[in-house]
């Protein structure tokens, strides 16, 4: 069965995202966790206020690419932290929704802020009966 | 790193030969123990960067290299435009104009002994820091314009430093050419609140002593003699460079094929200098340039404010600022003849060597001050610029990660790194544990080795290592 999973994997100066599920849509999902995963514990998000996000790409690769720098940028313009994803993909488009809260320094703790995903490692493919979603993010 | 692919020169260079689709060749600067230590992804990724079309010279990886995104992190490479040369969004990297500068005080170690955690605690009051950190200064949209063209200039303008500082920042403060009408909305926005921000990372705020002084005359041309405080500041564009790098590489990427250019690498996404990718990423890049010189000097002024209080009188007079991810364009004689390239250096900096004519009359003697930031536990050092025409003018940026940060974090303990480092003598104020682990001193290589290694190869020579006493970091 398949796993349903967010990791950080390693990189010489930076952080890698992977996000693993058993559709695409969950894989992407598993990798905005991740991408939170690199700043704070996830688990101390509380999944409050919606954002709603759109992307389009080409491909499977550029659109992560787009969607994980979609987030960093909200995350960046609202001061907010995300912890739970809705992703839903179709033609090339994604359509999704973050929610988060406010960021709580005291309660996050946060290590580091994510300057931008890069296309470093990125990757989205399926492994066995699992798809993966994973890039490089510069921190 | 596997040696065996690389041919050993007598003056610390290993050459990377030419084969299959390179152009030029590859160069690494180190010794053999910094070479072999080097993940292999760096050797990997200076072979990509040799293939792109108008490079000049050689791919250069410099001594504190790195396995990067794209192009290594410490490494440099020029394009001729004339010749089809690129301009890459990832060769310049997410923090655009990342940098250091460092202030001299007329203090004395013993000046500080005494208020040093009370020093220590207000500058991290007094200088956001940190993930979600807000400055005191908020841009409307004709200011933000401003600052974008005008750089340290803008910001000396506005009363944040003086004239005297402009002469000793690259390029006097200010990059020309810059084209704020490339930088987009969101890039504007994710700046509005974070003028005069220090951000996270490896990025810090250090006072210093001067540990060691290495050459007499560089150092007394430079202002520094042993015992002396310094100040270091290390960080860049902030949320306006990150947006910028991430909008034209997501561009460029797109646009490659267009342009008839295979990447090995989607992160090597890059455009013709000439087309109009290529000049609308140089005229954002260069606004985002003069965001960093513009927020560092912010920056500076709030230390300014912080030693007043402590130490009325001192005015900290700027030694130098130069920035560590950049595009440039610049003159270098290639095969006897003056070519104008555009030199890449993406966590490498400009090294001038002496009668530089660019070098402020004060400096010209010296050579321009080269700031080699290193670990909060390492110490730092100040070089001056040799002019090495095979790297570009150009020297290492700081120690380079050894490993991690994933792997930094299962050694280390935030609270335990601190405790170290205050028996070490040095005072950490951060917001995160968690980024403290991350930036533990034993997660940098030497910064000694990496130092040797410059100078040994002719890039710059040393001046004088400088131990952190207090260190604030985001």
């Amino acid at each position: 069965m398949a796993r349903c999973a967010w990791e950080l994997f390693e990189h010489g100066a930076d952080v890698g995202v992977r996000g693993i599920g058993a559709t695409r849509e969950a894989a992407f999902e598993q990798a905005g966790l991740a991408l939170t995963g690199v700043i704070a514990d996830p688990r101390r998000v509380r999944p409050r206020d919606p954002v709603r996000i759109h992307c389009r790409a080409p491909d499977d690769e550029l659109l992560l690419l787009d969607w994980l720098n979609a987030l960093v940028t909200e995350m960046t313009l609202r001061r907010m932290l995300f912890g739970r994803f809705e992703v839903h993909l179709a033609d090339g488009e994604l359509d999704a929704t973050a929610w988060g809260e406010p960021l709580d320094p005291d309660r996050h703790r946060p290590a580091v802020e994510v300057k931008a995903a890069t296309c470093s490692e990125l990757e989205v493919s399926m492994h066995g009966d699992e798809w993966v979603a994973q890039t490089v993010v510069d921190v | 790193m596997d040696l065996s692919r690389l041919l050993a020169r007598d003056d610390g260079l290993w050459e990377l030969p030419m084969q299959g689709r390179m152009r030029v060749p590859g160069m690494l600067v180190g010794s053999r123990a910094l070479v072999a230590a080097m993940d292999d992804k760096v050797l990997e990724q200076l072979a990509n960067v040799t293939t792109l079309p108008g490079i000049v010279g050689a791919a250069l990886a410099l001594p504190d290299a790195h396995w990067g995104y794209g192009f290594p992190i410490g490494g440099v490479a020029a394009f001729d435009a004339a010749a089809g040369g690129i301009v890459s969004a990832g060769g310049v990297g997410f923090d655009i104009a990342c940098g250091v500068r460092c202030l001299l005080t007329g203090l004395r170690e013993p000046d500080i002994a005494a208020v040093k955690a009370t020093l220590a605690d207000a500058l991290a009051a007094h200088i956001p820091a940190g993930l979600g950190s807000r400055g005191a200064i908020r841009l409307r949209f004709h200011e933000m314009d401003a600052m974008l063209s005008g750089g340290a200039h803008w910001a000396v303008h506005q009363g944040w430093g003086s004239d005297a500082d402009l002469e000793r920042i690259e390029a006097g403060g200010q990059m020309l050419h810059a084209k704020p009408g490339e930088v987009s909305d969101l890039a504007r926005r994710r700046q509005k609140e974070e003028m005069g921000t220090l951000g996270s990372g490896n990025h810090y705020l250090e006072v210093q002593v001067v540990d060691a002084v290495h050459n007499a005359r560089l150092a007394e041309g430079f202002g520094l003699a042993q015992g002396d405080i310094t100040v270091m500041i290390h960080c860049g564009s902030r949320g306006l460079g990150h947006q910028i790098g991430s909008e034209f590489l997501r561009r460029m990427a797109g646009e490659a094929p267009g342009y008839g250019i295979a990447l090995p690498d989607r992160e090597l996404a890059c455009a013709p200098i000439l087309s109009p990718t290529g000049q609308a990423y140089l005229g954002a890049m260069r606004a985002a340039v003069n965001c960093a010189l513009a927020n560092r000097q912010i920056i500076t002024h709030l230390v300014r404010e912080v030693f007043a209080v402590h130490f009325p009188g001192h005015a900290l007079p700027l030694l130098y600022d130069v920035s560590h991810n950049t595009c440039k364009v610049e003159t270098h004689t290639v095969d006897g003849r003056p070519r104008e390239l555009h030199v890449h250096r993406k966590g490498a900096t400009r090294a001038l060597g002496p009668g530089h004519a660019e070098l402020p009359p004060a400096l010209r003697a010296y050579g321009q001050p080269v700031l080699i930031g290193g670990s909060m536990g390492a110490g730092s050092w100040v070089l001056a610029g040799s002019g090495s025409a095979l790297a570009f003018d150009s020297a290492c940026h700081g120690a380079g990660r050894a490993m991690s940060r994933h792997e930094a974090t299962r050694r280390w303990q935030g609270r335990e790194v601190i405790r170290d480092l205050r028996h070490a003598g040095v005072e950490v104020r951060s917001p995160s544990l968690r980024g403290i682990a991350e930036e533990a001193p034993g997660a940098y290589k030497d910064v000694d080795a990496v130092v040797d290694a410059a100078e040994a190869a002719g890039l710059a020579r040393r001046v004088a290592r400088l131990r952190p006493l207090v260190c604030i970091k985001g």
